[in-house]
This record gives structure tokens, sequence and C-alpha cells, in this order.
């Protein structure tokens, strides 16, 4: 603007924005890689106009002026063009002349991020990088009264049930009387959570099924895998890997067309049927794929035309009551597949898990319950519904697991965690934390992008541009000149080396509490916190 | 850590055979406390099996207590042969008024119950008591049953069976459990001491049981109300004998299925495939985790002997026709053997891992099964 112009209040200054680009005009060689990778449009190529001032020493020349003229790389103030400080400029160019650093000032974008009246809606994860589990630790080290084990060489079992598990006396009546019994999945206790095929590019899913069956074929490890809301491609539904797959149906039913039509050709029966009732991220929103991802295969196996925003409504809209929701969903699920398939509910973490909870142990088919804490991540949601709604999953996990234990039914309808497990990279110690709190497994998604595909998101707001698949990884698009980036091969690699890493870890935490025939779920004489209060809360000890 | 042994002998034995061999393992435990169960009682005993007999520490209040709660239901003392003791105790045994062993006759309106309806109504009343002597102290009651006799004290084996005279105290049974450590592992506190009793089942343990909380959890929520205590990580493995016998109805051969199952790949070859794996799904809260050399009686007198999956506390066993004896260590397996049967007159060996060893009442042999066994089902 000119000093005497005239001035917008959404006209922002780059001192204004959250992320700051470092450009190095002695480095920079002009090949514009930056320009063209950005997937936000930051920065652009610029044209300066320079001024030299060039004074004589002897007076015998007049003063004078040289002008110059230089290019190199200009930022966009403007909001709909703010840095989001992904940093794929900075590993795209040759010479390290370009970097995004973060703003040490509070940004003022907040305050502009919705011109047009449109809310900010983004993808990724809440915006606080701290958590409480992080703060548990395993304190009751075995020492001299019961001898620690050696994580490396010792036996470990620790796989978990997925499934109504009756009662003893219920399980060898109904073994006596050949009656049905639930089905029952034994399983890792570190799940892939629901991420859709949609919200996720069709390269980044591929790698993630390779890495599940690696897993499951050639080590042994029952990984299973949610598909999230979106369906499941046709190949895969068809194949014998299916029983690697959890298929998620929520409240816009996308791709159930086909899953259903699927079925008398299914070689196999998927591991479960997870029923999205609430996430995380979003709680008592629906779930949401935007325009810009939908294109001709999405559409396709979502059963919807393309280029729409596909909202889910926030509650499955046939259904009244919570009865009705919960039994009669259950209980259709149940009867597609023949009673053969363990179906559960999943929530967002609240404050009315328990009531949901008490009516699932009076649910006979009820096979777990997936409560997603306020830490969960997404694809796409307002930014107000990532930041400040939901439940802390520790306690929520705490709360239902004690419930359990006074009706006498733990473990009988496991509870699995989800939400920020791993969320500071301590994906172990958040998961045996989780369980021994009650959890009988977790559920993780952020974490396996960050590790097993680079996202670059953060809780300090970076990247998070998921839901306009722009994703600068490839990981969240669907335009296959950007997803092309990301080798499905590289990402199944990784995968296996997370669960590798992941088992190790655990039992590196399991073996010195002298515990490895069985996972410690509700293990809670084994954790303690610094937090007088939070050790009340979730009745564990509180140590200093 | 807690020292075990345990024998069972055609002919009816003083407990001090077990103390001598706890003696023996004196390096073994911390001399802190010393539990004995007796059952398959001889001597004074031995016409009165029928009779409930009541174990416990009683004060002067407390004997008042329990006579002025007992009477007016109708028990009348049938045979005492508790012991008051004068002297002053050894270092580190507490002072006591009287170590109550008495045999009761049933009220006359119990006379038509039948047993499991009196065993219940036992209990019951043991709870009581246990709970009315806990403020004060008056009254620690080990047990209420026909045929069994528990005394339990703080302070080293040798020393409390010499302060109690139990050389010449007349006791005789022919199964004799004892266990040589007060559970330091928490507060000193007798209910914490092994063995264990519940409706004619005992058991004691050595070594820590991590997965405790959890399993306790689980015992606690069944509505049974003896399922109480755990003052000590041991007590479930009794209630979890307790729990397979009277809720399951599954035999001795499937305890070590439900506290240590066979893994998934053992399990998956196993003839009993189904079951098995429907009993781990659902006894899995019950999984323990060891490291534990578990040694139980069972109502019907069968003495028993598991370990867990990791065999990090093995245990022995050895003996002959007619007398065989359950230890955690050889020293005291060898003492009792060689006192019983003398030098070279016994065979013994040490079960593995998957293995149950038991010897039933009629003492002819000790019977091995391994998990991978075929299973006979219930019916």
């Amino acid at each position: 603007m000119f000093s005497n112009g005239p001035i917008t209040p959404s006209q922002l200054s780059l001192k204004d924005l959250p992320w700051l680009i470092y450009w190095d005009k002695e480095k920079c060689q002009l090949c514009g890689r930056c320009v063209a990778a950005c997937p936000v449009r930051a920065i652009e190529l610029g044209t300066f106009r320079k001024r030299i001032v060039e004074t004589p020493i002897n007076n015998k020349k007049a003063h004078s002026n040289v002008y110059k003229v230089f290019y190199g790389i200009k930022q966009k103030a403007d909001p709909a063009h703010a840095c989001i400080g992904c940093g794929l400029c900075s590993k795209v160019c040759p010479n390290d002349a370009i970097i995004p650093y973060h703003n040490e000032e509070v940004d003022k974008l907040r305050f502009h991020i919705n011109l047009g009246g449109q809310p900010r809606r983004r993808g990724g994860r809440r915006n606080d990088p701290g958590t409480l589990l992080d703060r548990i630790k395993f304190i009751r080290i075995s020492m001299l009264t019961d001898p620690a084990l050696d994580a490396g060489r010792h036996e470990f079992e620790l796989r978990t049930l997925l499934g109504r598990v009756l009662p003893p006396e219920e399980n060898l009546r109904l073994y006596k009387e050949e009656g049905w019994t639930p089905p029952v999945r034994e399983i890792y206790p570190l799940v892939i959570g629901g991420m859709s095929f949609g919200a996720l590019s069709p390269n980044m899913w591929e790698g993630l099924v390779m890495g599940v069956t690696y897993l499951n074929e050639e080590l042994g490890m029952p990984v299973r895998m949610c598909t999230g809301e979106g369906g499941c491609p046709p190949r895969l539904l068809r194949s014998r890997f299916l029983k690697y797959i959890i298929l998620q149906i929520a409240s816009g039913y996308f791709g159930w067309d086909e899953i259903i039509h699927a079925i008398p050709e299914m070689k196999e029966d998927p591991c479960a049927i997870e029923i999205k009732y609430g996430q995380g991220a979003k709680p008592g929103d629906g779930g949401l794929l935007m325009w810009y991802k939908v294109n001709k295969l999405i559409a396709a196996i979502r059963g919807v035309p393309p280029r729409v925003n596909l909202p889910s409504p926030p509650t499955h809209q046939t259904k009244y009551s919570i009865e009705e929701s919960v039994a009669k969903m259950i209980q259709s699920m149940y009867m597609a597949w023949g009673f053969r398939v363990p179906v559960y509910p999943k929530i967002s973490g609240t404050s009315t898990a328990l009531a949901v909870l008490n009516n699932l142990t009076r649910n006979p088919y009820a096979a777990a319950l997936s409560i997603d804490g306020e830490d969960g991540g997404t694809g796409a949601a307002y930014n107000v519904s990532m930041d400040h709604m939901g439940h802390p999953i520790a306690s929520n996990v705490r709360d239902c697991y004690l419930n359990l234990v006074k009706l006498g039914k733990q473990n009988e309808i496991p509870i699995f965690g989800a939400g920020g497990i791993g969320k500071r990279g301590n994906l172990a110690a958040n998961a045996a934390a989780l369980i021994m709190l009650g959890a009988s497994g977790v559920q993780v998604g952020k974490y396996i992008m960050q590790a097993a595909a680079g996202c670059v998101g953060s809780e300090s707001d970076r990247c998070n541009i998921c839901n306009i698949g722009q994703c600068p990884k490839g990981i969240t698009s669907q335009d296959p000149r950007i997803y092309r980036r990301l080798d499905p091969e590289k990402v199944a690699e990784r995968l296996v080396d997370v669960f590798m890493a992941f088992d190790t870890e655990l039992k590196k935490i399991v073996a010195p509490l002298g515990r490895s025939t069985s996972l410690p779920i509700g293990m809670s004489d084994a954790l303690g916190i610094d937090d007088y209060h939070a050790a009340e809360r979730l009745k564990i000890k509180y140590v200093v | 850590m807690c020292r075990l042994i345990a024998f069972t002998s055609e002919v009816p034995k003083s407990p001090m055979l077990a103390i001598n061999s706890l003696n023996v393992m004196k390096e073994g435990h911390d001399g802190s406390g010393v539990g004995l169960f007796l059952t398959d009682l001889g001597g004074m005993f031995e016409e009165l099996k029928e009779y409930p007999i009541l174990s416990g520490i009683f004060t002067k209040e407390g004997m008042k207590t329990l006579d002025s709660y007992l009477m007016p239901m109708g028990f009348k003392t049938k045979y005492n042969h508790s012991i008051k003791v004068k002297k002053d105790p050894p270092p580190g045994v507490p002072k006591r008024y009287m170590y109550n062993i008495r045999a009761y006759e049933y009220p006359e309106d119990w006379e038509e119950l039948s047993f499991e309806e009196k065993r219940h109504r036992l209990m019951m009343i043991r709870l009581k008591l246990r709970d009315m002597g806990l403020k004060d102290e008056s009254m620690i009651v080990y047990s209420f049953y026909p045929d069994a006799i528990l005394l339990k004290e703080i302070g080293d084996p040798m020393a409390v069976a010499e302060y109690l005279d139990l050389e010449n105290a007349g006791l005789k049974a022919r199964v004799v459990m004892a266990q040589g450590r007060q559970n330091t592992n928490y507060a000193i506190n007798l209910y914490a001491c092994h063995p264990f009793f519940i409706q004619g089942i005992a058991s004691m343990t050595n070594g820590e049981n991590t997965a405790f909380v959890p399993i306790r959890e689980f015992l606690e929520s069944r509505g049974f109300p003896g399922y109480v205590g755990y003052q000590s990580d041991s007590e479930v493995f009794t209630h979890i004998f307790h729990y397979m016998l009277n809720f399951l109805g599954l035999p001795l051969e499937f305890y070590k299925h439900i506290i240590t199952p066979l893994k998934d790949e053992d399990i998956e070859i196993h003839p009993n495939k189904e079951f098995l794996k429907r009993l781990k799904h659902s006894c899995r809260r019950l999984i323990i985790d060891g490291p534990n050399c578990v040694i139980g009686c069972m109502p019907d007198k069968t003495l028993v002997m598991v370990q867990d999956r990791k065999k990090l506390r093995p245990g022995v066993v050895g003996g002959k026709k007619g007398f065989f004896a359950f230890c955690s260590e050889m020293c005291g397996l060898d003492y009792v053997l060689k006192e019983e049967l003398g030098e070279n007159n016994f065979e013994y060996f040490q079960p593995m891992y998957l293995d149950t060893v038991y010897v039933t009442a009629d003492r002819k042999e000790v019977k091995k099964c391994s998990q991978m066994d075929p299973l006979r089902l219930p019916n």
C-alpha cells in the first residue's frame, strides 16, 4: 500500500501472519520450484526495484541515482494466501535459500480468517501441544520381590480382544448348548483408526493396506485398520485381505452401497464393523469431505456426484433414541454378515459416555466401545470444533472402565481409546498408559500419518490443510499431480517400522512391570502421576 | 520370599514336620511370619470331621464377643483345642490372649439344611466375625469350616511353633500346608498371611502376583460375599480355585488353563481348541502373570501344585505311595522326605511350566497333566 493510501480492516502485513518466509537472495537461483510447489500460493515471483545512490568523492560529478531491477520471492500477506509453514518451499529448494519460520508474536490472521462470514475450516488436530498421557509414569517396577523380564528375549503375548466377551459361566453354558456366541477377534492392541478413502490419497491408502498385510502375513502381528467413512476399494472388498480391515459405517453411509453389493462376493469376513456416532476432532459434528477432494474415483466409491461437498449429518438421521440407534444398527450389521462379525460403536469423548456404555452393557451384541478423545485428528472440520469441543480421553476411558468393574463386566465390552495417542511422539508410553487405565487397545491416525508418511502437521498450527486436498506430502490429496509424490511402498515400509518399534517399546514398558503373558489392561497399580488432582481423578498413585 | 511346604500322608502327622522344613529353608525367607493349614485331621479331631471348627486369634474381649454371637445362634462347643499362652512371646511375636481352635455343634435348626447351605452360612458367620473384630483387633478369624484348622502368626516360624508348643499340642493332620513369611509387600496384617482358605479350599503362593489388581477387581465384582480381603496379592489364587470349582464347575485340570492359558498358536493345535479359546477369552481377567508357584488343597483333600508360565518360581514334588510332599525348595523337600521315608527311599521331580501335579486323597501316586493333554470336558 502507499503510505497515504486507503487501508481495509483485513489488510494484513507480513508481521501479522503466523508463518513468515525467510528468503536468501544470495543463494536463490530463481528456479521457481518453491513458487510452483507452494500448496497455498503464499509466495510468488517478485520483481523488486532497487535504487543505488552514487555520491562522487570530489564533487566533480553530480550526485546520481542508479536504478536496478532484481527478481526474487515475495510472500503474500492476504489471508487467503497466508503461509501455512509446511516447509515444502524449503524441501524443493536446491540451494536451501528459503524456509518458513514461526512469527514470534501471536498472529493477527486469526481475526480475519473468517472473511465472507465463513469460519475457519481446516484439517489436522487440536492446537494444543500438551497431553496428560505424557505425564503418566510407570512406577511399579519389579524389583527383587519379583524379577523384571527381558524385553528382548522373553516370550510375550500382547494381543487384545475385539468383540463381546461373555462372562465365563455364560460362555461355557453356550459351549455346552452349542448356542450362538458373539464373534471375538484376537488383534494387536494398536489399531489404525478410521481415515477414509477420500480423506487419504489412494497412494496413502494403498501403502497402509500393504503395510498392514505385511505385518499380518510376514510378521504374524494381527494389526487391523479401520476404513473410516468412505467405503472401501472394490478389489479390497473382494480380496482375502479384507479380514484385516474394520469397515466403518457413519451417518452419511458413504460407500455402503458398494460394500453391501460386494457381500456375496466376499472371500473373507471383515475384521469388524465400526459404527461411527462421533469423532474426537469434531464431536457432535458429522464427517466432512470438501469438494476439492471429491474426484471421479472418490465419487464412484462413495456413490455421489463428483465435486460436491460431502458433509455427513451429525447423527444417524433414521434413528431416534440411543436404544434404537445402537441396538438396531448393531443388529442389522450383525445380520448382514450372518452374526459372524463383531459390530461396535465409536463415539467422541463426552461426559455422556457412561450412559452410552451402560446401554451397551445391556445389549448382548455390542462388541466394544471406541472412544475418540478431544485430541483426535480429522481431514476437515471447523476450527472451533477442533480446538474447543470434546472430552479428554484419559478420564473418559478410566470412568468407563471403572464403571464396568462396578458392573463386573470389565473387558467384556472392550474399550478402545483414541485421540492424541503419541501426539508428542511417545506412542507406546501413551498407549500403555491408556491400557493400564482400562483400555483394551488404542486407535491411532495422526501418528501413523506423521511416522509412516511424513505428515508435517503439528499442534502449533503448521500445515493442517488436509481439507483442501493440497497436502504437500500427497497424504490427503486427491490430485494425482500431488499424491504421486508419495510412494506407497515406502509408506508400507515405514508402517512396518512403526509397528515393530512400537512392539519393542511396549515390551520395554511391560517387561519391567513383570508382565508378559497378557496385556496389562486395568493394571492401574502400575501408574503414577505428579498431579494430585489428576491422580485422584484417575484413581492412580500421586507421585512426586 | 515365601517358602512353601505341603505334605499329604496316609498317617496323620504333626505340623512340626512342616515347621522344621521351613526352618531348613530359613535362608530363603525373612522369618516374618508363619501360616499353617491342617485338614483331613487326625488326633482328637478325627472323630469330629463333620463339625465346623473355628480358627483364629482372640483377645479376652474377643472371646466374649464370639460367645455372645455364636451361642444365641445355637452353636455349642463340641471340643475346644485352643492354645492359651502364658509366657512372654519371643522377640517379634506379638502377645496374644488365645489361639482359638474350637469345634462346634451346628444349631439344631440347621439340621435339615444341605451342606451347601451350611457352608454358605458358616462363611457368612466367619465374615461377620472378621468384620466385628476388625476395629479393635479383638478377633482375627481365619476359618470356620469342618475339618480345617488354620494358624497364623507374625514372627519366625520355629520361634512361633516353640512358643505355641506345637510339638506337644496334639494337633495332627493328613494334609498340612505351611508357609514361612508374613506378607510384607503390603502392610503387616495377619489376614495377608498364607495359606488362604475359603469353603474347603486352601492355597498358598510364593512370588508376587503382578496382575493382582485386575484379578481382584474381577473377583470382587462377582457378587460373591466371600471374595473379600485381598490384603495379600496371593489371596486371589485361592479364590480363583473357588470360582473355578463352584461357579464354572470345572475340575482341577482347568485351573492352569485359566490362570496361565496356552499361547494362541498352541491352542490352535490342541484337541479342545474351541473350548480353550472360549475359556481364555472369558477368563482373560484371571490370567496371572507370575512369577508364582501355587500349592493348593481342594475340598476332596487333593493336594495340587502349578506354576506360572514363565516358571520363574519352580516347585518340586516327591515322595512315595502313602506320603508325598510339595515344596518350593529342594532342601525343604529333601528334609521332609528323608525324615519321613528315610534316605534314598523316595523319588522327586520338578513339574514343568505346562504341568499341573496333584495327589488325591488315596495318596497312591503323583498325577501329572500337561496343558497340551486332551481334556475331559465336564458335562
